[in-house]
Protein backbone atom coordinates (compact mmCIF):
# COMPACT_ATOMS: atom_id res chain seq x y z
CA UNK A 1 0.00 0.00 0.00
CA UNK A 2 1.54 3.62 -0.87
CA UNK A 3 1.74 6.37 1.91
CA UNK A 4 -0.19 8.17 -1.35
CA UNK A 5 -3.60 6.06 -1.02
CA UNK A 6 -3.36 5.34 2.85
CA UNK A 7 -3.77 9.11 3.41
CA UNK A 8 -6.49 8.81 1.37
CA UNK A 9 -7.90 6.64 3.00
CA UNK A 10 -7.60 8.15 6.98
CA UNK A 11 -10.36 10.95 6.30
CA UNK A 12 -13.06 7.75 4.90
CA UNK A 13 -12.13 5.97 8.07
CA UNK A 14 -12.71 8.95 10.37
CA UNK A 15 -15.98 8.98 8.62
CA UNK A 16 -16.78 5.59 9.88
CA UNK A 17 -15.57 6.15 13.37
CA UNK A 18 -18.09 8.74 13.92
CA UNK A 19 -20.80 7.25 12.13
CA UNK A 20 -19.91 4.31 14.93
CA UNK A 21 -19.98 7.28 17.70
CA UNK A 22 -23.62 8.35 16.45
CA UNK A 23 -24.47 5.22 16.14
CA UNK A 24 -23.71 3.94 19.66
CA UNK A 25 -24.78 7.53 21.43
CA UNK A 26 -26.51 6.66 24.47
CA UNK A 27 -30.14 8.14 24.12
CA UNK A 28 -33.86 8.06 25.23
CA UNK A 29 -35.59 5.30 24.08
CA UNK A 30 -38.30 7.34 21.93
CA UNK A 31 -35.78 9.16 20.41
CA UNK A 32 -33.39 5.64 19.18
CA UNK A 33 -36.65 4.57 17.20
CA UNK A 34 -36.20 7.64 14.79
CA UNK A 35 -32.18 7.00 14.66
CA UNK A 36 -30.58 6.55 11.22
CA UNK A 37 -28.64 3.89 10.12
CA UNK A 38 -25.29 6.35 10.03
CA UNK A 39 -22.78 3.06 9.11
CA UNK A 40 -25.48 1.79 6.09
CA UNK A 41 -25.74 5.38 5.09
CA UNK A 42 -21.76 5.78 5.00
CA UNK A 43 -21.48 2.11 3.22
CA UNK A 44 -23.59 3.37 0.92
CA UNK A 45 -21.87 6.81 -0.16
CA UNK A 46 -18.49 5.35 0.01
CA UNK A 47 -19.31 2.38 -1.97
CA UNK A 48 -20.79 4.39 -4.75
CA UNK A 49 -17.76 6.43 -4.42
CA UNK A 50 -14.98 4.30 -4.45
CA UNK A 51 -16.11 1.20 -4.88
CA UNK A 52 -12.76 -0.30 -5.52
CA UNK A 53 -11.46 0.52 -1.99
CA UNK A 54 -14.69 0.59 -0.24
CA UNK A 55 -16.69 -2.78 -1.05
CA UNK A 56 -18.25 -5.61 0.17
CA UNK A 57 -15.69 -6.92 1.91
CA UNK A 58 -15.15 -3.45 4.42
CA UNK A 59 -19.02 -3.39 5.08
CA UNK A 60 -18.51 -7.30 6.50
CA UNK A 61 -16.08 -5.38 9.10
CA UNK A 62 -17.66 -2.65 10.18
CA UNK A 63 -21.01 -5.47 10.90
CA UNK A 64 -18.91 -6.57 12.45
CA UNK A 65 -17.53 -3.98 14.84
CA UNK A 66 -21.47 -2.92 14.91
CA UNK A 67 -22.50 -6.44 15.85
CA UNK A 68 -20.24 -6.40 18.88
CA UNK A 69 -20.93 -3.04 19.75
CA UNK A 70 -24.87 -3.55 19.71
CA UNK A 71 -24.50 -6.74 21.40
CA UNK A 72 -26.26 -8.58 18.33
CA UNK A 73 -26.15 -11.75 16.50
CA UNK A 74 -22.13 -11.81 15.39
CA UNK A 75 -23.00 -11.87 11.80
CA UNK A 76 -26.04 -9.93 11.30
CA UNK A 77 -25.22 -6.28 10.92
CA UNK A 78 -22.25 -8.03 8.66
CA UNK A 79 -24.19 -9.87 6.60
CA UNK A 80 -26.88 -6.68 6.25
CA UNK A 81 -23.98 -4.35 5.35
CA UNK A 82 -22.30 -6.74 2.88
CA UNK A 83 -25.63 -6.89 0.83
CA UNK A 84 -25.94 -3.49 0.33
CA UNK A 85 -22.73 -2.74 -0.73
CA UNK A 86 -23.02 -5.14 -3.10
CA UNK A 87 -25.91 -3.83 -4.81
CA UNK A 88 -24.35 -0.23 -4.11
CA UNK A 89 -20.83 -1.71 -5.88
CA UNK A 90 -22.95 -3.37 -8.40
CA UNK A 91 -24.67 -0.32 -9.65
CA UNK A 92 -22.62 2.62 -8.69
CA UNK A 93 -21.71 3.87 -11.94
CA UNK A 94 -25.73 4.04 -12.58
CA UNK A 95 -26.16 5.90 -8.74
CA UNK A 96 -23.54 8.17 -9.50
CA UNK A 97 -25.80 9.69 -12.38
CA UNK A 98 -29.12 9.19 -10.76
CA UNK A 99 -30.69 12.70 -9.82
CA UNK A 100 -31.32 13.27 -6.36
CA UNK A 101 -34.86 11.89 -6.34
CA UNK A 102 -34.23 8.90 -7.66
CA UNK A 103 -31.24 8.47 -5.72
CA UNK A 104 -33.19 8.73 -2.54
CA UNK A 105 -35.66 6.35 -3.78
CA UNK A 106 -32.45 4.26 -4.10
CA UNK A 107 -31.31 5.19 -0.75
CA UNK A 108 -34.85 3.91 0.94
CA UNK A 109 -34.51 0.80 -0.74
CA UNK A 110 -31.38 -0.25 -0.16
CA UNK A 111 -32.29 1.08 3.71
CA UNK A 112 -35.37 -0.88 3.58
CA UNK A 113 -33.48 -4.18 2.53
CA UNK A 114 -30.52 -3.22 4.94
CA UNK A 115 -33.81 -3.19 7.75
CA UNK A 116 -35.12 -6.25 6.64
CA UNK A 117 -32.25 -8.90 6.46
CA UNK A 118 -31.73 -7.82 10.02
CA UNK A 119 -35.66 -8.24 11.05
CA UNK A 120 -35.48 -11.42 8.95
CA UNK A 121 -31.99 -12.58 11.00
CA UNK A 122 -33.73 -12.09 14.53
CA UNK A 123 -37.18 -14.12 13.25
CA UNK A 124 -35.25 -17.24 12.10
CA UNK A 125 -32.93 -17.23 15.11
CA UNK A 126 -35.79 -16.51 16.95
CA UNK A 127 -35.08 -13.31 18.82
CA UNK A 128 -38.42 -11.53 19.19
CA UNK A 129 -38.76 -8.15 18.09
CA UNK A 130 -41.74 -6.20 17.09
CA UNK A 131 -41.60 -5.22 13.50
CA UNK A 132 -43.90 -1.59 13.82
CA UNK A 133 -41.12 1.38 13.89
CA UNK A 134 -38.42 -0.64 11.88
CA UNK A 135 -39.57 1.87 9.32
CA UNK A 136 -38.68 4.78 11.64
CA UNK A 137 -34.35 4.05 10.93
CA UNK A 138 -35.41 3.65 6.89
CA UNK A 139 -37.76 6.65 6.81
CA UNK A 140 -35.35 8.94 8.60
CA UNK A 141 -32.18 7.72 7.01
CA UNK A 142 -33.70 8.53 3.59
CA UNK A 143 -34.59 12.05 4.83
CA UNK A 144 -31.03 12.79 5.87
CA UNK A 145 -29.39 11.49 3.27
CA UNK A 146 -29.54 14.59 0.96
CA UNK A 147 -27.36 16.24 3.70
CA UNK A 148 -24.97 13.49 4.38
CA UNK A 149 -24.49 12.97 0.72
CA UNK A 150 -23.54 16.73 0.44
CA UNK A 151 -21.00 16.79 3.51
CA UNK A 152 -19.66 13.22 2.70
CA UNK A 153 -18.96 15.13 -0.92
CA UNK A 154 -17.33 17.92 0.75
CA UNK A 155 -14.79 15.31 2.78
CA UNK A 156 -14.33 13.79 -0.32
CA UNK A 157 -13.02 16.22 -2.57
CA UNK A 158 -11.53 18.19 0.45
CA UNK A 159 -9.44 15.12 1.36
CA UNK A 160 -8.56 14.57 -2.33
CA UNK A 161 -6.99 17.97 -3.28
CA UNK A 162 -5.17 18.18 -0.23
CA UNK A 163 -3.53 14.70 -1.41
CA UNK B 1 -20.88 -15.08 -13.26
CA UNK B 2 -21.64 -16.13 -16.87
CA UNK B 3 -23.59 -12.75 -16.83
CA UNK B 4 -20.61 -10.51 -15.85
CA UNK B 5 -17.90 -11.59 -18.27
CA UNK B 6 -19.66 -9.67 -21.06
CA UNK B 7 -18.96 -6.60 -18.47
CA UNK B 8 -15.10 -7.73 -18.94
CA UNK B 9 -14.67 -4.63 -21.24
CA UNK B 10 -15.89 -2.50 -18.73
CA UNK B 11 -13.47 -0.33 -16.87
CA UNK B 12 -15.91 0.40 -13.74
CA UNK B 13 -16.28 -3.48 -13.41
CA UNK B 14 -14.88 -4.60 -9.74
CA UNK B 15 -12.89 -8.25 -10.35
CA UNK B 16 -14.35 -10.88 -8.42
CA UNK B 17 -17.43 -9.00 -6.90
CA UNK B 18 -19.92 -11.72 -7.18
CA UNK B 19 -17.32 -14.27 -5.27
CA UNK B 20 -17.18 -12.31 -2.99
CA UNK B 21 -19.85 -11.57 -1.58
CA UNK B 22 -21.13 -15.10 -1.93
CA UNK B 23 -17.88 -16.02 0.37
CA UNK B 24 -19.10 -13.13 2.59
CA UNK B 25 -22.26 -14.06 2.89
CA UNK B 26 -21.48 -17.53 3.74
CA UNK B 27 -18.94 -16.58 6.50
CA UNK B 28 -21.48 -14.57 8.02
CA UNK B 29 -24.14 -17.54 7.77
CA UNK B 30 -21.34 -19.99 9.77
CA UNK B 31 -20.31 -16.74 11.98
CA UNK B 32 -24.15 -16.49 13.36
CA UNK B 33 -25.05 -19.96 13.65
CA UNK B 34 -21.55 -20.73 15.74
CA UNK B 35 -22.67 -17.21 17.89
CA UNK B 36 -26.58 -18.63 18.21
CA UNK B 37 -26.02 -22.42 19.41
CA UNK B 38 -22.82 -22.22 21.09
CA UNK B 39 -20.62 -19.55 22.69
CA UNK B 40 -17.17 -20.19 21.17
CA UNK B 41 -16.96 -16.73 19.58
CA UNK B 42 -16.54 -15.10 23.21
CA UNK B 43 -12.74 -14.67 21.98
CA UNK B 44 -13.57 -12.32 18.84
CA UNK B 45 -16.85 -10.14 20.78
CA UNK B 46 -13.46 -9.54 23.64
CA UNK B 47 -11.42 -8.98 21.27
CA UNK B 48 -13.17 -6.23 18.95
CA UNK B 49 -15.02 -5.07 22.06
CA UNK B 50 -11.57 -4.04 23.49
CA UNK B 51 -10.82 -1.94 19.99
CA UNK B 52 -14.32 -0.79 20.42
CA UNK B 53 -14.10 0.50 23.82
CA UNK B 54 -12.04 3.89 23.51
CA UNK B 55 -15.11 4.87 21.11
CA UNK B 56 -17.41 3.81 23.65
CA UNK B 57 -15.65 6.12 26.49
CA UNK B 58 -15.35 8.67 23.78
CA UNK B 59 -19.20 8.54 23.18
CA UNK B 60 -20.09 8.69 26.62
CA UNK B 61 -17.76 11.46 27.87
CA UNK B 62 -19.45 14.49 26.60
CA UNK B 63 -22.22 12.53 29.04
CA UNK B 64 -19.47 12.97 31.90
CA UNK B 65 -18.54 16.18 31.22
CA UNK B 66 -21.85 17.49 31.17
CA UNK B 67 -22.31 16.10 34.94
CA UNK B 68 -19.13 17.30 35.80
CA UNK B 69 -19.59 21.21 34.99
CA UNK B 70 -23.22 20.99 36.71
CA UNK B 71 -21.65 19.89 39.93
CA UNK B 72 -18.63 22.31 39.49
CA UNK B 73 -20.49 25.27 38.98
CA UNK B 74 -23.37 24.40 41.77
CA UNK B 75 -20.93 23.71 44.19
CA UNK B 76 -17.13 23.60 45.53
CA UNK B 77 -14.87 21.15 45.29
CA UNK B 78 -14.76 19.62 48.90
CA UNK B 79 -18.76 19.48 48.54
CA UNK B 80 -18.83 17.71 45.35
CA UNK B 81 -16.87 14.87 46.82
CA UNK B 82 -18.49 14.69 49.48
CA UNK B 83 -21.66 14.57 47.90
CA UNK B 84 -20.28 11.50 45.55
CA UNK B 85 -19.10 9.71 48.58
CA UNK B 86 -22.82 9.93 50.19
CA UNK B 87 -24.82 9.00 47.02
CA UNK B 88 -22.29 5.94 46.73
CA UNK B 89 -22.89 4.61 50.30
CA UNK B 90 -26.46 6.00 49.95
CA UNK B 91 -27.30 3.34 46.89
CA UNK B 92 -25.39 0.91 49.27
CA UNK B 93 -27.61 1.34 52.00
CA UNK B 94 -30.85 0.80 49.84
CA UNK B 95 -29.78 -2.23 48.57
CA UNK B 96 -29.40 -3.93 51.86
CA UNK B 97 -32.35 -1.80 53.26
CA UNK B 98 -34.81 -3.18 50.15
CA UNK B 99 -34.14 -6.65 51.36
CA UNK B 100 -35.79 -6.13 54.60
CA UNK B 101 -39.43 -6.30 53.48
CA UNK B 102 -38.40 -9.47 51.80
CA UNK B 103 -36.77 -10.86 55.07
CA UNK B 104 -39.33 -9.88 57.50
CA UNK B 105 -41.66 -12.05 55.56
CA UNK B 106 -38.95 -14.42 55.63
CA UNK B 107 -38.54 -14.45 58.82
CA UNK B 108 -42.05 -14.92 59.94
CA UNK B 109 -42.07 -18.37 58.02
CA UNK B 110 -38.85 -19.33 59.44
CA UNK B 111 -39.41 -19.11 62.60
CA UNK B 112 -41.42 -21.97 63.78
CA UNK B 113 -38.76 -24.06 62.46
CA UNK B 114 -35.65 -23.64 64.87
CA UNK B 115 -32.93 -24.74 62.41
CA UNK B 116 -33.28 -21.04 60.68
CA UNK B 117 -29.77 -21.01 59.07
CA UNK B 118 -28.17 -17.28 58.70
CA UNK B 119 -28.27 -15.50 55.49
CA UNK B 120 -25.64 -14.60 53.51
CA UNK B 121 -24.99 -11.59 53.29
CA UNK B 122 -24.10 -10.88 49.10
CA UNK B 123 -21.15 -8.99 48.12
CA UNK B 124 -22.13 -5.78 45.91
CA UNK B 125 -20.23 -3.28 44.04
CA UNK B 126 -21.16 -0.21 42.10
CA UNK B 127 -20.50 0.05 38.44
CA UNK B 128 -21.28 2.82 35.69
CA UNK B 129 -23.75 2.42 32.56
CA UNK B 130 -21.54 3.73 29.84
CA UNK B 131 -24.05 2.69 26.99
CA UNK B 132 -27.79 1.40 26.32
CA UNK B 133 -28.26 -0.61 23.25
CA UNK B 134 -29.39 1.44 20.26
CA UNK B 135 -32.15 -0.99 19.13
CA UNK B 136 -35.67 -0.06 20.78
CA UNK B 137 -36.53 -3.89 21.35
CA UNK B 138 -33.53 -5.07 22.90
CA UNK B 139 -33.17 -3.64 26.16
CA UNK B 140 -29.56 -4.17 26.82
CA UNK B 141 -26.79 -1.89 29.00
CA UNK B 142 -23.24 -1.86 28.65
CA UNK B 143 -21.42 -1.31 32.28
CA UNK B 144 -18.16 -0.43 33.18
CA UNK B 145 -16.43 -3.22 35.11
CA UNK B 146 -15.62 -6.20 33.68
CA UNK B 147 -13.99 -9.57 33.66
CA UNK B 148 -10.77 -7.77 35.44
CA UNK B 149 -12.83 -7.31 38.14
CA UNK B 150 -14.22 -10.50 38.46
CA UNK B 151 -17.71 -10.24 36.84
CA UNK B 152 -19.54 -13.28 34.90
CA UNK B 153 -21.84 -14.00 33.09
CA UNK B 154 -25.21 -14.74 34.28
CA UNK B 155 -24.56 -12.24 37.57
CA UNK B 156 -27.39 -9.77 38.59
CA UNK B 157 -27.33 -6.49 38.71
CA UNK B 158 -29.86 -4.16 40.55
CA UNK B 159 -30.18 -0.79 41.23
CA UNK B 160 -31.71 1.35 45.02
CA UNK B 161 -34.98 -0.18 44.31
CA UNK B 162 -34.99 -3.04 42.89
CA UNK B 163 -33.81 -5.90 39.97
CA UNK B 164 -32.53 -4.61 36.82
CA UNK B 165 -31.03 -7.61 34.83
CA UNK B 166 -28.13 -9.82 34.27
CA UNK B 167 -24.88 -10.43 32.85
CA UNK B 168 -24.65 -11.52 29.54
CA UNK B 169 -21.51 -11.10 28.02
CA UNK B 170 -18.21 -10.00 30.20
CA UNK B 171 -15.93 -8.01 28.05
CA UNK B 172 -12.17 -7.54 29.65
CA UNK B 173 -13.17 -4.03 30.74
CA UNK B 174 -16.82 -3.96 30.09
CA UNK B 175 -20.02 -6.44 30.74
CA UNK B 176 -22.96 -6.37 28.60
CA UNK B 177 -26.27 -7.01 30.25
CA UNK B 178 -29.68 -7.63 29.63
CA UNK B 179 -32.55 -5.42 31.13
CA UNK B 180 -35.26 -7.59 33.34
CA UNK B 181 -37.87 -6.08 30.68
CA UNK B 182 -35.82 -7.18 27.37
CA UNK B 183 -38.23 -9.48 25.83
CA UNK B 184 -36.33 -12.32 25.81
CA UNK B 185 -35.74 -12.31 29.46
CA UNK B 186 -37.75 -14.27 32.30
CA UNK B 187 -36.91 -14.55 36.07
CA UNK B 188 -38.57 -16.79 38.69
CA UNK B 189 -40.10 -14.87 41.04
CA UNK B 190 -42.56 -15.13 44.49
CA UNK B 191 -45.00 -12.95 45.68
CA UNK B 192 -43.92 -11.91 48.80
CA UNK B 193 -47.16 -12.03 50.34
CA UNK B 194 -47.46 -15.05 50.51
CA UNK B 195 -44.78 -16.77 48.20
CA UNK B 196 -46.92 -17.73 45.40
CA UNK B 197 -43.75 -18.55 42.68
CA UNK B 198 -44.35 -18.03 39.05
CA UNK B 199 -42.03 -16.89 35.96
CA UNK B 200 -42.13 -12.35 35.25
CA UNK B 201 -41.31 -12.20 31.87
CA UNK B 202 -39.76 -9.08 29.77
CA UNK B 203 -42.65 -7.74 27.51
CA UNK B 204 -40.11 -5.45 25.52
CA UNK B 205 -41.61 -2.03 27.13
CA UNK B 206 -39.40 -0.78 29.79
CA UNK B 207 -42.28 -0.16 32.23
CA UNK B 208 -43.76 -3.69 32.04
CA UNK B 209 -43.53 -7.21 32.85
CA UNK B 210 -46.49 -9.98 32.08
CA UNK B 211 -46.98 -12.93 34.40
CA UNK B 212 -48.05 -15.53 31.70
CA UNK B 213 -48.42 -18.51 33.64
CA UNK B 214 -50.81 -17.95 36.88
CA UNK B 215 -54.08 -19.92 36.86
CA UNK B 216 -57.23 -18.24 37.29
CA UNK B 217 -57.77 -18.77 40.72
CA UNK B 218 -54.25 -17.88 41.70
CA UNK B 219 -54.14 -15.53 45.01
CA UNK B 220 -52.47 -12.56 43.13
CA UNK B 221 -53.66 -9.10 43.68
CA UNK B 222 -53.09 -5.70 42.33
CA UNK B 223 -50.25 -3.76 44.66
CA UNK B 224 -48.71 -7.21 45.55
CA UNK B 225 -44.51 -6.90 45.80
CA UNK B 226 -42.95 -9.71 43.91
CA UNK B 227 -39.49 -10.66 45.13
CA UNK B 228 -36.79 -12.40 43.07
CA UNK B 229 -37.35 -16.58 44.56
CA UNK B 230 -33.44 -17.53 44.06
CA UNK B 231 -34.84 -20.78 42.30
CA UNK B 232 -32.97 -19.99 38.89
CA UNK B 233 -29.69 -19.72 40.40
CA UNK B 234 -29.19 -16.72 39.01
CA UNK B 235 -30.46 -14.32 40.93
CA UNK B 236 -30.15 -14.20 44.70
CA UNK B 237 -33.52 -15.06 46.43
CA UNK B 238 -35.60 -11.38 48.10
CA UNK B 239 -34.89 -8.46 45.58
CA UNK B 240 -37.64 -6.62 44.70
CA UNK B 241 -38.31 -7.21 41.16
CA UNK B 242 -41.76 -5.52 40.61
CA UNK B 243 -44.99 -4.37 41.67
CA UNK B 244 -48.18 -6.03 40.43
CA UNK B 245 -50.92 -3.61 38.86
CA UNK B 246 -53.15 -5.14 36.92
CA UNK B 247 -54.42 -8.78 37.20
CA UNK B 248 -57.65 -9.61 34.60
CA UNK B 249 -59.24 -13.36 35.18
CA UNK B 250 -60.76 -14.29 31.58
CA UNK B 251 -63.65 -17.04 32.29
CA UNK B 252 -62.83 -19.83 29.92
CA UNK B 253 -58.49 -19.22 29.64
CA UNK B 254 -56.51 -21.09 31.38
CA UNK B 255 -54.23 -18.32 32.99
CA UNK B 256 -54.97 -14.98 33.74
CA UNK B 257 -53.63 -11.97 32.45
CA UNK B 258 -51.43 -10.20 35.31
CA UNK B 259 -48.97 -7.39 34.26
CA UNK B 260 -46.30 -5.48 36.63
CA UNK B 261 -44.43 -2.72 36.80
CA UNK B 262 -40.24 -2.72 37.46
CA UNK B 263 -39.53 -1.86 40.77
CA UNK B 264 -35.71 -0.54 39.65
CA UNK B 265 -36.03 2.70 37.48
CA UNK B 266 -35.11 0.35 34.20
CA UNK B 267 -34.85 3.58 32.18
CA UNK B 268 -33.08 6.41 33.99
CA UNK B 269 -30.51 4.49 36.27
CA UNK B 270 -26.83 5.68 35.52
CA UNK B 271 -25.43 3.68 38.34
CA UNK B 272 -26.45 -0.38 38.89
CA UNK B 273 -24.74 -2.83 41.42
CA UNK B 274 -23.34 -6.15 40.90
CA UNK B 275 -23.92 -8.59 42.96
CA UNK B 276 -21.34 -11.97 43.85
CA UNK B 277 -23.87 -14.50 45.93
CA UNK B 278 -22.61 -16.86 47.47
CA UNK B 279 -24.46 -19.81 46.32
CA UNK B 280 -26.45 -22.03 49.44
CA UNK B 281 -24.67 -25.11 49.18
CA UNK B 282 -21.53 -24.22 49.27
CA UNK B 283 -22.09 -22.28 52.89
CA UNK B 284 -23.68 -26.04 53.67
CA UNK B 285 -20.89 -27.76 52.62
CA UNK B 286 -18.26 -25.30 54.89
CA UNK B 287 -20.58 -26.49 58.14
Amino acid sequence: MSPERSSRRLPVIITFVVGLMLAIMPLPDYLQAFLPDWLALLVIFWAMQLPRTWSVGSAWIIGIVLDVSYGTLLGQHALALCLIAFVTVRFHLLMRVFPLSQLSFTVFALLALYQFVLFWINGVAGISAPSVTYWGPVIVGTLVWPFAYMFLSGVRYRSRSRA
Amino acid sequence: MVASRGNNTNPARIPALGLRVIALILLSIIVMYFDHRENHLDVIRRTVGAAVYPIQLAVDAPVRLWGWLGQSTTSRNDLELELGRLKAERLLTNARLQRLTALEAENARLRSLLEARDRVRDEVRVAEILAVDANPYEHNLIIGIGSRDGVYNGQAIVDADGVVGQVIETGVMTAQAVLISDADHALPVEVNRNGLRTIAVGTGEIDRLDLPFLPNNADIRAGDLLVTSGLGGAFPAGYPVAVVNAVTRIPHEPFADVTATPAAALDQVREVMLIWSQPQETAEDDE
